[in-house]
């Protein structure tokens, strides 16, 4: 199951490479988001800075939206996923495979989030959060991934899915949105955020990635099966 | 417009026509909720005294608090007769329209929480939400369930329906600790202990607690009357689609067989 997953993986970041819908797509469009928050904010760069960890994982997940719908309009065009099953592939493999590349892509996304963070909003990253910011970003990027996978599986495929995505993944992903920011808020030290307070945030954030891992795992076969 | 021919239509609304989704239990429910409505309105609008903080906004919490019961107890039931769709060997679509009939009126009981809650709070508070952990979970509840309610109506088979929403459906209360145990971390985090409670935790006067009750008992009567109603309805339609498929099918074989008899 790892070695199609793996597999699985390997074909969607090569396509991502070959196709490179996501850096001329999808990454200047994290970057406008975080352009118009600042113009939603006034420019002003104290309540930037202060909410800087929010909309970085803001951008995130509507940036998630995308990478998802991408994920699945590539294998359902041409009904790669059905072919898939029907090759006997396990629905499972098909699941952590799509949630690697999709983690993969995010961790590349939220890195270069961060970076406009620190460039427009004027955020400093300290050394002494550096580990609670990586460990910040793994886990709450596992967590998107499944959500996001399982979801856009269920979007995929007929016409007039694709609104739903946003609908079911959005209320899905608060819990990620709420602790992945006050973790990153506590890694920065942006306002009052103390640096221990972080590592609840991120026990929340692996107990989610868990859960909706191995939910989604058990969840994604029939949820695809037509 | 439709693709049944007269005889079959005919057929097909003599067989409904029989069907109703009235029995003498349902009536007799409906009659009880009528009773208890009453008794509520009498109680909580006349008999019960006002508050001595709250005023008279109290009365609304005689509809407030009876309606989170009673959504709280659907998504149950949502998710108990998800699990028992999904982990019983008949797979029966039974369970998946216990599902999804408990869901739709709890969403509808949440929508009517939410509402009354935000008055009470104008009243109260002198805000209309407070971004407090049990008000968000409750948002985020009313959402993810709105969500499941829009993964019922995406089409296919019937079976397919039921089994994608038993696993959203079963997926959802997956998150619902999980969305609770963020709030209140949240909340705890950021806000001093808040003077204004939002839970009715106020020294009840007997009579107070006693309309409470009959708030619980009059709309929980309601809920298993919309439910036992909605369930029918939706066999109902189902049997509908169904007969229509099957209806479609054989006038597509009459036209095959006729065909077939002269080639062309």
């Amino acid at each position: 199951m790892w070695r199609v997953a793996w597999l699985i993986a390997k074909k969607d970041l090569r396509i991502e490479v070959r196709s490179r819908v996501i850096t001329n797509q999808v990454v200047p469009f994290a970057g406008v988001t975080m352009l118009i928050f600042g113009f939603a904010l006034d420019a002003n760069t104290d309540v930037l800075e202060l909410v800087a960890p929010g909309l970085v994982w803001l951008a995130t997940m509507f940036s998630l939206l995308l990478l998802v719908q991408r994920a699945f309009s590539v294998e359902s065009d041409d009904g790669a996923l059905d072919a898939m099953r029907v090759a006997g592939v396990d629905a499972r493999a098909i699941f952590f495979g799509k949630a690697l590349s999709l983690s993969l892509q995010l961790l590349a996304l939220e890195v270069l989030l961060l970076f406009a963070a620190v460039i427009l909003y004027g955020e400093t990253i300290r050394l002494d959060g550096a580990v609670l910011l990586v460990t910040t970003l793994l886990s709450a990027t596992c967590g998107l991934a499944a959500v996001g996978t399982l979801y856009g599986g269920l979007a995929a495929g007929s016409r007039g899915r694709e609104t739903l995505l946003p609908l079911l993944t959005l209320p899905a992903v608060a819990p990620v949105l709420i602790g992945a920011t006050r973790a990153v808020e506590s890694a920065l030290g942006t306002g009052v955020a103390e640096l221990s307070d972080g590592w609840q945030w991120v026990s929340l954030l692996t107990v989610f990635a868990i859960a909706f891992g191995v939910g989604g795992a058990l969840a994604f076969g029939p949820l695809i099966d037509e | 417009m439709t693709t049944l021919d007269p005889t079959q239509t005919e057929t097909a609304s003599n067989g409904a026509m029989t069907r109703s989704t009235g029995t003498k239990a349902t009536r007799f429910i409906g009659l009880a909720v009528i009773v208890a409505m009453a008794w509520l309105a009498l109680f909580g609008l006349v008999l019960s005294p006002a508050d001595v903080n709250q005023g008279e906004s109290v009365r609304l919490l005689y509809i407030h608090v009876p309606t989170i019961w009673i959504a709280y107890l659907s998504f149950i039931v949502t998710a108990v007769s998800s699990g028992l769709y999904l982990f019983t060997k008949k797979h029966s679509l039974g369970w998946d329209r216990l599902a999804g009939a408990s869901a739709e009126f709890g969403v509808g009981f949440v929508a009517l929480t939410l509402m009354v809650g935000s008055m009470w709070g104008r009243l109260t508070w002198g805000v209309f939400w407070q971004w407090d952990a049990r008000l968000t979970t409750t948002a985020l509840l009313f959402v993810t369930y709105i969500g499941y309610l829009a993964v019922r109506r995406l089409g296919g088979s019937h079976q397919q329906r039921a089994k994608r929403s038993a696993v959203i459906g079963l997926l959802s209360v997956l998150l619902i600790p999980l969305v609770h145990w963020s709030v209140v971390i949240w909340r705890s985090l950021h806000q001093t202990a808040s003077v204004l409670d939002t839970d009715g935790d106020i020294d009840m006067d007997g009579m107070m607690l006693f309309t409470l009750f009959v708030g619980v008992i009059a709309f929980s009567l309601l809920y298993l009357w919309l439910v036992l109603h909605r369930t029918r309805v939706m066999a109902m339609e189902d049997m509908l689609e169904d007969r229509g498929l099957d209806a479609a099918l054989a006038e597509r074989r009459a036209e095959g067989s006729q065909a077939g008899g002269i080639p062309s």
